[in-house]
């Protein structure tokens, strides 16, 4: 049996062939980044490669004074033995997957995480051929089926522009998902969502990189005292039951995020309403996906990965197993 | 039932009362009568009897979605929930129409209509409600299915909906409320009826229920205001004599006629009353509560048992008399009505709970150090000037009980114990009201006796709702005394709480689970006796 090419090491995965780590936790010399959620891009690394328009939030989250190589989707580079290029993961704004050709022939794909669901902030999945699949499983049990995002965009706009006495507060993380929201949004109304101050230069990166979506103001801007009944107001959960708060009495609140189709979820969250809005594959999602890249081996990354893995063995003839990772999920 | 299915998701969507109750009464004005009473029925709790067990759907679920059954079974262990697993699973993404028909023609059809249907005809049935219900409402369907739901709605937020609505007093809706009924459209138009006099022919009223006095009695103010009393360690009931029958009710709005024949026999004895009082077996003396326990759960009396365990009720209050409601006046007046009525009747089987007399509150304190002695749980303060309330009202009565470590729990998990009761399920997880849920407060290994575990574990194998290996999670609905030595904080258990040495005291029948201790009751327990 010949070396695999990607390897799970204590700094992270690990291409050995082209001596680079992909989403690495500790500091290395040569990282290829999928995308710019905290777990998966950390601070620290000699050479960072990214996808081009995940440059600006890199620099953003990560500090100026990092090495970044822009590439653009389907650009390859030599690296050692190996050919490295970045193909769209649909799940937030630069995110990619991995595709690693060795010079023999064979081809491995790491994909991050993705989505298969429609999302106007950023380039769309692709299916990627490969042998070895490296595939996220953040949400891989058959109860995960999202609705369609209108469905979801829908509701959230019912909510706000039906709580005309109360300020609607929608906890989101504050890359990705918030935009994600305000671009579903533009769909129904051009008014004004406020947003916390976490989330104010993520989304005018998503305005820069030509991302439509209704108009934002900060909550910061409006003078103390402000009643914001009947506004839409975006935060990151963090905010909630913080002193950040006190300014929007008697709101309502909402959580969008995939986890909320699980009503023991919702309710021990505390908050009104949940949105099943997710920027991971579901079930079918994963499952369609290993079955379209044509890989003969899978290994799986985040979450429920054993069940996926026997599932994969036992009733779709895949070579699966699982990898220990630290990523967490927790970005949805 | 879409409406039904809406107004359930609105009063999951919040935790606010208000919300709750503006959502439950826009409901009870829109629906027609019908669908009211099926609301009202489902909403206070009361269950269909089960006509399709857990383990059967969960065969189904495998069959219908062609998943591999450890993979439904894995997703039904994340979800935690058989009948939201099976909307999730059976929805597939899909959106689906809101679904036609009244909620009570739906449960006629959907639900009860299974009745008469053979096993495989069932499983058809069923399986077509799965592919064709919207998530929300097919998650409903599973919840009558296995014939419970709960949704974070008290009984007394539907009854004060349906009083706002109505505008008549939450009382006359509570009490037209209690005990069984026919879920029907003329049930549910009669809720709103005035008061008739035939009606109150053997309905009990809402029982006055007593706060526990945390703090000091001089709280209460000057003594003379206050009436005392022993507060009695038996089972709480209403007397009912009319010249048309007699009645005995639990707290828990059982009907308890003909389990206690010698205080029914002894009622003949009254004029037309109404009282409230406590059953006690009494020889003599009062007897332990174990003993009483013997009497608790027979339904007919053998004539030995009737001998070595007699039976009394000890009356304290006076609710109506002559066919008047004397609910209103100070329990003065009814206490003097009572003593009368009582001394007339002159039947051994009924007594007079005897007025406590102290000089002032430190008097009444080492009085009530002796309650022990006299297996009484502590004394009763009751204002003079008072009205008889109903529910759980402050101010006016007040529990001074003496041994405060002791919960009175719900049953919320068991499992299996060891050796000789491996096969029996005797290790209990105990948990306490919060809000509408229930955080587990204590393990307890069983207090009972033998026939009560088997009783138990009768009810336990019959009541699952989810099993995690060899753990059961319940319905709750049994409550458990829980006697403990210490209380402690302790972030290590999720309800921040740990008791020391905790252990089952007894087997709460009486008590149903909505009047379990709550958490903020351990809590104040905590500040006061918390090390
Ligand atoms: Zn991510």
């Amino acid at each position: 049996m010949r070396d695999p090419i990607i390897i799970p090491t204590d700094e992270g995965l690990f291409c050995p062939a082209g001596d680079f780590y992909i989403d690495p936790w500790r500091p290395v010399p040569v990282a290829v980044i999928t995308h710019a959620h905290a777990d998966h891009a950390r601070a620290g690394s000699e050479h960072y490669f990214a996808q081009a328009d995940s440059l600006p939030i890199l620099r953003h989250r990560l500090g100026e004074q990092h090495v970044f190589s822009a590439m653009a989707y389907g650009e390859q580079r030599r690296l050692g033995q190996v050919t490295m290029s970045l193909h769209p993961a649909g799940h937030v704004l630069g995110s990619a997957q991995v595709r690693v050709e060795h010079d023999d022939g064979r081809v491995w794909v790491v994909t991050g995480d993705y989505k298969r669901d429609p999302d106007p902030t950023c380039a769309p999945f692709e299916v990627v051929p490969c042998d070895t699949l490296i595939t996220e499983a953040t949400f891989a049990l058959p109860c995960y089926q999202w609705p369609a995002v209108e469905v979801v965009g829908e509701q959230i706009w019912q909510w706000w522009s039906g709580n005309e006495q109360r300020p609607c507060i929608l906890f989101t993380y504050a890359f990705g998902k918030a935009q994600r929201v305000l671009a579903a949004l533009a769909e129904h109304t051009d008014r004004t969502v406020y947003l916390h101050g976490a989330m104010l230069a993520l989304t005018d990166m998503y305005r820069d990189a030509g991302v439509n979506m209704v108009p934002t103001a900060p909550v910061a801007d409006r003078p103390k005292g402000h009643d914001f009944h009947g506004e839409l107001i975006l935060a990151p959960p963090s905010a909630a039951g913080s002193p950040w708060m006190r300014r929007f009495r008697n709101a309502s609140t909402g959580f969008a995020s995939g986890w909320m189709r699980i009503r023991g979820n919702r309710r021990r969250r505390g908050y009104d309403h949940g949105f099943e809005l997710s920027d991971h594959a579901d079930w079918p999602a994963l499952l369609r996906t290993i079955r379209e890249c044509g890989a003969t081996t899978v290994l799986t990354t985040h979450g429920r990965s054993d069940d996926l893995v026997r599932y994969l063995r036992e009733c779709m003839g895949v070579d699966a197993r699982a990898l220990t990772t630290l990523y967490g999920g927790e970005d949805d | 039932m879409q409406a039904f299915a809406d107004l359930y998701a609105e009063l999951d969507a919040t935790t606010r009362t208000q919300a709750k109750l503006d959502a439950l009464a826009r409901y009870f004005k829109e629906v027609e009568p019908a669908d009211g009473a099926w609301a009202v029925y489902m909403l206070t709790g009361r269950r269909m009897k089960r006509l399709v067990g857990p383990r059967r759907l969960r065969e189904w679920l495998v069959e219908a979605t062609g998943l591999p059954d450890w993979l439904v079974e894995e997703t039904y262990q994340h979800v935690g929930d058989l009948a939201e697993t099976i909307s999730l699973l059976m929805e597939n993404g899909e959106v689906r129409p809101a679904v036609e028909g009244s909620l009570a023609q739906w449960v006629e059809y959907a639900i009860l209509g299974l009745r008469d249907l053979e096993e495989e005809q069932r499983k058809t049935h069923v399986l077509e409600h799965w592919r064709g219900l919207p998530r929300q409402a097919c998650f409903l369907y599973n919840k009558l299915l296995t014939g419970s739901m709960r949704v974070g709605v008290s009984r007394g937020l539907v009854e004060r909906a349906l009083a706002t609505l109505s505008d008549r007093p939450r009382a006359l809706i509570a009490r037209r409320l209690m005990g069984e009924f026919t879920p029907s459209g003329e049930f549910f138009s009669q809720l709103f009826d005035e008061e008739h006099r035939e009606e109150r022919d053997g309905q009990p009223y809402p029982f006055f229920l007593a706060s526990p006095l945390e703090g000091d009695p001089s709280s209460l103010g000057d003594l003379t205001e206050w009436h005392a009393e022993w507060k009695w360690d038996g089972i709480r009931a209403q007397l009912i004599a009319r010249p048309n029958g007699i009645w005995l009710w639990s707290r828990g709005e059982e009907p308890m006629g003909g389990r206690f024949p010698e205080v029914e026999t002894a009622a003949l004895t009254l004029p037309e009353v109404v009282l409230d009082g406590e059953l006690l077996a009494w020889d003599a003396d009062v007897l332990p509560f174990s003993q009483m326990q013997r009497r608790i759960q027979r339904k007919t009396v053998g004539e030995n048992l009737l001998r070595e365990v007699p039976v009394i009720f000890m009356a304290y209050d006076l609710l109506e008399y002559q066919g008047k409601n004397w609910r209103d006046r100070p329990l003065e007046d009814r206490r003097t009505a009572l003593e009368k009525v009582i001394a007339d009747s002159a039947d051994p089987a009924l007594r007079l709970s005897p007025m406590v007399r102290g000089t002032d509150w430190e008097a009444l304190a080492s009085l009530r150090a002796g309650s022990r002695e006299r297996m009484v749980e502590g004394l009763m303060l009751k204002r003079r000037a008072s009205p008889y309330r109903s529910g759980r009202a402050r101010g006016d009565w007040w529990k001074w009980k003496i041994d405060p470590l002791t919960i009175d729990a719900v049953l919320l998990y068991a499992q299996p114990g060891h050796g000789r009761r491996a096969n029996l399920y005797t290790d209990y997880t105990l948990a306490v009201r919060d809000g509408d849920t229930y955080v587990p407060i204590a393990k307890a290994y069983s207090g009972l006796t033998d026939k009560e575990i088997q009783q138990l574990d009768r009810w336990i194998r019959g009541n699952t709702v989810e099993k995690f290996g060899p753990v059961r999670s319940l319905q709750p609905k049994q409550v458990l005394e829980i006697a403990f030595e210490g209380i402690a904080p302790s972030p290590r258990h999720k309800s921040g709480i740990a008791l020391r040495f905790p252990r089952i005291a007894r087997w709460r029948h009486d008590k149903p689970a909505e009047e379990a201790d709550t958490l903020d009751q351990v809590k104040d327990l905590l500040r006061v006796y918390g090390s």
